[in-house]
């Protein structure tokens, strides 16, 4: 029963959810209750069809026929089913962080946060889960929407600004590069639907292939590849937890995501090899991976530090899809829940050293780790998985995809990825460096303890998953394994 | 016996109630007249519909004459898609009406507006359902003589000057019209459409047919408001009573469009009108430059309804294009985003006849907190503009699919991608609305929610319902569509 | 001959564009008015012109008439006399209102007032954008 219905219940029960918040905004101990109790029953739902993944089942279903032999429809493939995992189960963490942050930075809208926060998920749920082009473009358009309003949620001048430019990027490049793409492969190819092996092979030139893969890639915004990176830094206005879940998660997974979903099962990556573009794109990656970290080297706004880190971290799994080899996907589909465990992390870090101390600077928080120990031993935790040192899990994705990288004769990228992991110690250790053992500064007067009980368990959870991927990168494995390529 | 005149009714009907309402003399009962013509001309375009859907072709002969002597009615897909149209409008903004048009007009005149807006109605079904070529303009003049009346019925002054500026312009377009039709009869001795359609290839390689064409063509894109001959159209929508705005974004421009078609494919012919004429690039590079330049202008406008109308002059460039590509999914394109516009524009002005309801103003810099004060009517708002810009799930992603498709299967990826290009500018304006409205505390620090009536908000998410229904089941619409343009592309089957 | 002999046509003609020019070339509105019935007269000629057969007469029923001119121009012309007419009435009555409101029917000295106006609500305005 839950099986057969399972992606439409995974789709409406945040959708339910956010319902069930805004009727309930009144109240804030129910409102909260209502995220908790929503995000845990929705990660129940999607780990309830793990088996039936494993076994290769056919899971599908039709929302409707939008127009002549174009459907809105879904149906369960590994990758996509790895990232609803992912995102629902930091949706449960990030619930039980927000619940602190919100509350202790008092911030306004609560209702609205919460709202469009569980409407965001949806957008990623059926991202997840789509089965053609269309669906995906649908979803990937939802997403945008629903966490406008969560990145101008204070309605500053300055989030009304940075609104605009995310808005603006995100909605231009999926508008005029994206859906020109989709429909100029459904006049080529004739179909839309994601197929095993790719659909354009025989029916587009190499040529315009290699035109199609531009726009596909440049026009999945959300992937952050330079030079369309800038809506990322700007969304960092948002309340924390929206950084740490959607925009170093949800968001900007369900960017390279869709960039990886394309590159197999639109142009299959034996025609992908063949194109031109593919390694122009590999360029590109390497290009935006050594500049997101050297730009984040110069950013004081810690925020804005860890997304340009983001932004460098993102090319890594569009590298990964570009390479066409399957280490390299394998390599991509790791990084994407690596990354995100890490990611996340340093963004609770971030977050509760705002709610405690009222510190966004990174040079204003000199021996801040003698008060928030937990904290700031999480952060660790969580740089050294991004930069990929074992014991952590980071260290898998970046060995398989230097293993893809040489498999496709790519030495030089091989060198970059390198190059980059050296980058983000420089840019990531120094931080717990000068928390931990530079003195307080002399001129604080105002001391703080550790951020809110709520804060610290979600940080904890997170990077103990840091280090779970690490000892059980099994299940993670196994599911990219059997994408039918 | 009644049904086989049901084409006529479809006109008789609110041509004959519009009198009556005149004679009523008081403001509920003109409404709940208007309201019960509308219905039963709602009916009569449904039953209809259906008759061609399963039947075919519907030829009716006024006073049983027969064409092409006497006047025809002639219902095929195209022309019965336009009733389903403009009746579906009429029913949603005459329920709209009652409240916003006893905040706007003075009672004693209520009546006299039913009046005028039964004669619009009539003559707006009437074009959609003639098949005479002088019939359609007495018709376009009955409907535009009783725009001008409705729109000067406002209460800002300005909407005077701007109904005087509409009834000149009008009037040179009518008037150009009615001198290509004179110069066709004068080359075949018919006013017939078919019988035109017929006739006309004998004689097309004159200087007469030429210089009809050339005036028909654009004594309708005055009417239709096709850039850059739209300069009617900004004041006439931003200053006329909310009812008539939605009313007439919705429809007139719209008609006029479908009389374009039944010219350009049914009379001529395509092969005449894009081969041998070879108008397919002006009206491209007119539509293109519609698109860029009204919605520039829209992002500039200070009051929301003026920005709304500067965007339908960009919506009738998408419509133009499609035309242009003079293919079926071009075609289709066009008469679908048709539709769909309609459904936008109306929506989206009843919304603003519900905050002029409220707060007296349609000015942007009103609207500060109006997301907080109006929620129901904003979100209205906010649905209508995405789809607007073209938002999936929504009936404008449909047009926009089917316009670029058509574009890359014309083989120009360059127009394919203007369309999208253009709808960014949407963005910009419906995005400058609704940053204020929801994220611009109220001046006067009032956060109480007062909504518009029910009466008004009801039509207002019927409109939103069908936003949302043809956007994400169009099959229904892209199937009439279809059939429409392919019944116009292949010429009128006798 | 060929010229001449279709003068009704350069009447057509010269009216059409007299009225045009009128139309755009005078600020006042009831001159404007004036020229759109000049404009539209021109259409009427050119109906009655072109159902116009030469030596013919009305067309009666009647043994002793062989040529008669066409009378169906001639009545769809009715029509649009009658129309020309309602749209003179509908514009005359614009004017009257017109006048009544900016206290001037010069189209200059409107858009001052209208500017104006734009200008005060601005003014206003200037908070929020």
């Amino acid at each position: 029963m839950i099986i057969d219905n399972f992606i439409l219940l995974s789709i409406l029960i945040p959708l339910v959810g956010s319902f069930l918040i805004a009727l309930t905004g009144r109240w804030e101990n129910v409102r909260e209750s209502v995220t908790l109790i929503t995000s845990c029953s929705l990660f129940g739902v999607v780990i309830s069809a793990g088996s039936a993944v494993m076994a290769k089942e056919k899971i599908t279903a039709t929302l409707a026929t939008i127009m002549p032999n174009i459907t809105i429809s879904f149906d369960v493939e590994p990758l996509g089913y790895l990232f609803a995992c992912l995102a629902s189960f930091l949706w449960i963490v990030t619930s039980i962080y927000s619940i602190g942050y919100m509350r202790g930075h008092h911030e306004k809208n609560q209702t609205r946060f919460y709202t469009c926060f569980a409407l965001a998920i949806m957008g990623v749920m059926g991202l997840c889960f789509s089965s053609n082009l269309l669906t995906l473009f649908l979803f990937y358009e939802a997403i945008t929407l629903c966490t406008y309003p969560l990145v101008t949620h204070s309605g500053t001048e300055e989030a009304k600004r940075a609104g605009r430019t995310y808005l603006g990027v995100l909605l231009a490049t999926s508008m005029v590069f994206q859906l020109p793409a989709i429909i100029w492969t459904w006049v080529a190819a004739g179909t839309i639907d994601f197929t095993a092996g790719g659909v354009l092979n025989g029916h587009v030139s190499t040529g315009l292939g290699s035109i199609l893969l531009l726009l596909f890639v440049f026009g999945v915004g959300k992937a952050a590849l330079m030079p369309f990176h800038r809506w990322l830094p700007a969304a960092m206005v948002a309340p924390t937890p929206v950084s740490a879940l959607l925009h170093a998660v949800a968001v900007v997974k369900a960017g390279v995501f869709s960039v990886l979903k394309i590159a197999i099962y639109i142009f299959g990556i034996d025609f992908l090899g063949l194109l031109e573009a593919h390694t122009w794109l590999i360029y590109a990656a390497g290009f935006t991976i050594l500049i997101g970290s050297l730009v984040a080297m110069r950013q004081d706004n810690l925020k804005r530090r860890l997304a340009y880190s983001t932004i460098s971290q993102l090319s890594y799994i569009v590298l990964g899809a570009m390479l066409a080899t399957k280490a390299g996907i394998l390599g991509g589909g790791m990084h994407m829940i690596t990354h995100a465990f890490g990611k996340i992390t340093l963004f609770f870090g971030a977050g509760a050293i705002m709610v405690a101390s009222h510190k966004t600077e990174i040079s204003q928080m000199k021996g801040i780790g003698r008060a928030m120990p937990w904290t700031l031993g999480a952060f660790l935790i969580g740089s050294l998985s991004i930069i990929g040192l074992p014991p952590f899990g980071g260290a898998w994705s970046k060995w398989f995809l230097c293993m893809g990288a040489l498999d496709s004769g790519q030495l030089i990228m091989v060198a970059v990825l390198m190059i980059s992991s050296i980058l983000n110690v420089a840019y990531l250790i120094p931080i717990v460096v000068q928390g931990f053992f530079s003195e307080l500064d002399v001129k604080e007067h105002h001391a703080h303890g550790e951020a809110p009980a709520f804060c610290v368990a979600a940080q904890v959870i997170t990077a103990a998953g840091c280090l779970g991927l690490f000892l059980y990168p099994e299940p993670v494995y196994q599911l990219l394994k059997i994408i039918e390529m | 016996m009644l049904l086989s005149h049901l084409p006529a009714l479809q006109v008789v009907l609110p041509l004959i109630a519009a009198p009556i309402c005149l004679v009523l003399h008081h403001a509920r009962l003109a409404w709940a007249w208007a309201m019960l013509i509308s219905w039963s001309a709602f009916g009569i375009a449904l039953s209809l519909l259906n008759r061609v859907l399963s039947e075919g072709v519907i030829s009716y002969h006024i006073g049983k004459w027969a064409p092409p002597w006497g006047i025809e009615y002639r219902l095929d897909e195209a022309s019965v898609f336009m009733l389903v149209l403009v009746t579906t409008i009429g029913v949603v903004v005459t329920t709209f009406a009652k409240e916003s048009v006893e905040k706007e007009i003075v009672k004693e005149k209520i009546h006299l507006f039913y009046t005028c807006y039964l004669l619009c109605f009539a003559g707006l079904l009437g074009m959609s359902i003639t098949g005479d070529v002088f019939n359609i303009f007495v018709f376009l003049e009955i409907s535009s003589l009783s725009a001008y009346a409705l729109i000067s019925m406002s209460d800002d002054r300005r909407a005077l000057t701007a109904s005087f500026r509409y009834l000149v312009m009008g009037t040179v377009g009518a008037t150009f019209y009615i001198i290509g039709v004179g110069l066709i009869y004068m080359a075949t001795g018919s006013l017939n459409i078919a019988d035109l359609a017929v006739k006309l290839p004998a004689v097309a390689d004159t200087q007469t047919v030429r210089a009809a064409l050339a005036f028909l063509i654009v004594g309708l894109s005055l009417k239709l408001a096709l850039f850059p001959l739209h300069s009617w159209l900004p004041n006439a929508y931003a200053y006329a009573p909310s009812a008539v705005s939605a009313f007439i974004a919705a429809t007139a421009t719209k008609v006029a469009v479908y009389v374009m078609l039944r010219v350009i494919f049914t009379i001529f012919g395509v092969s005449y009108v894009f081969g041998t004429m070879n108008l397919g690039p002006a009206i491209l590079s007119l539509a293109i430059m519609g698109m860029f330049a009204a919605s520039a202008m829209a992002i500039s406008q200070k009051n929301v309804k003026r920005l709304l109308a500067y965007s339908s002059i960009a919506q009738i460039g998408y419509i133009m294009l499609g035309i242009s590509f003079a293919t079926v999914t071009g075609l289709s394109g066009g008469i679908v985003h048709l539709f769909n516009h309609a459904l936008i524009k109306c929506c989206l002005f009843m919304v603003m006849g519900c905050v002029f309801f409220r707060i007296n103003s349609t000015d942007i810099k009103d609207m500060a907190g109006l997301g907080k004060r109006m929620p129901f009517t904003m979100a209205a708002f906010v649905i209508g503009g995405l789809s607007l810009i073209g938002v999936p799930s929504t009936v404008g992603f449909i047009s926009k699919w089917y316009l670029m498709q058509a574009a890359f299967e014309a083989g120009s990826w360059v127009i394919a991608i203007m369309i999208p290009l253009s709808s960014l500018l949407a963005v910009v304006y419906i995005w400058r609305v609704v940053e204020v409205a929801y994220f611009s505390p109220s001046p006067d620090g009032e956060t109480a929610i007062k909504e518009a009536p029910v009466s008004m908000q009801i039509p207002i998410w019927v409109m939103v319902a069908g936003i949302f229904y043809f956007g994400i089941n169009a099959e229904f619409t892209l199937d009439v569509a279809r059939r429409a343009a392919e019944s116009l592309l292949g010429g009128i089957v006798l | 001959m060929s010229s001449l002999g279709l003068y009704n046509y350069w009447v057509v003609v010269v009216l059409m564009m007299s009225g045009l020019y009128i139309v755009v070339a005078h600020g006042n509105l009831v001159k404007k008015l004036i020229g759109l019935n000049v404009f539209q007269a021109s259409v009427f000629m050119m109906y009655i012109s072109m159902g116009k057969v030469a030596g013919g007469t009305a067309p009666i029923l009647d043994e002793s008439i062989k040529v008669y001119s066409n009378p169906l121009p001639h009545v769809l012309i009715l029509t649009g006399i009658v129309v020309g007419v309602a749209t003179t009435a509908v514009g005359a009555a614009l004017i009257v209102r017109i006048k009544r409101a900016y206290g001037t029917i010069e189209e200059y000295e409107i858009e001052k007032h209208e500017i104006e106006e734009e200008e005060t609500n601005a003014a206003e305005g200037l908070t929020c954008f």
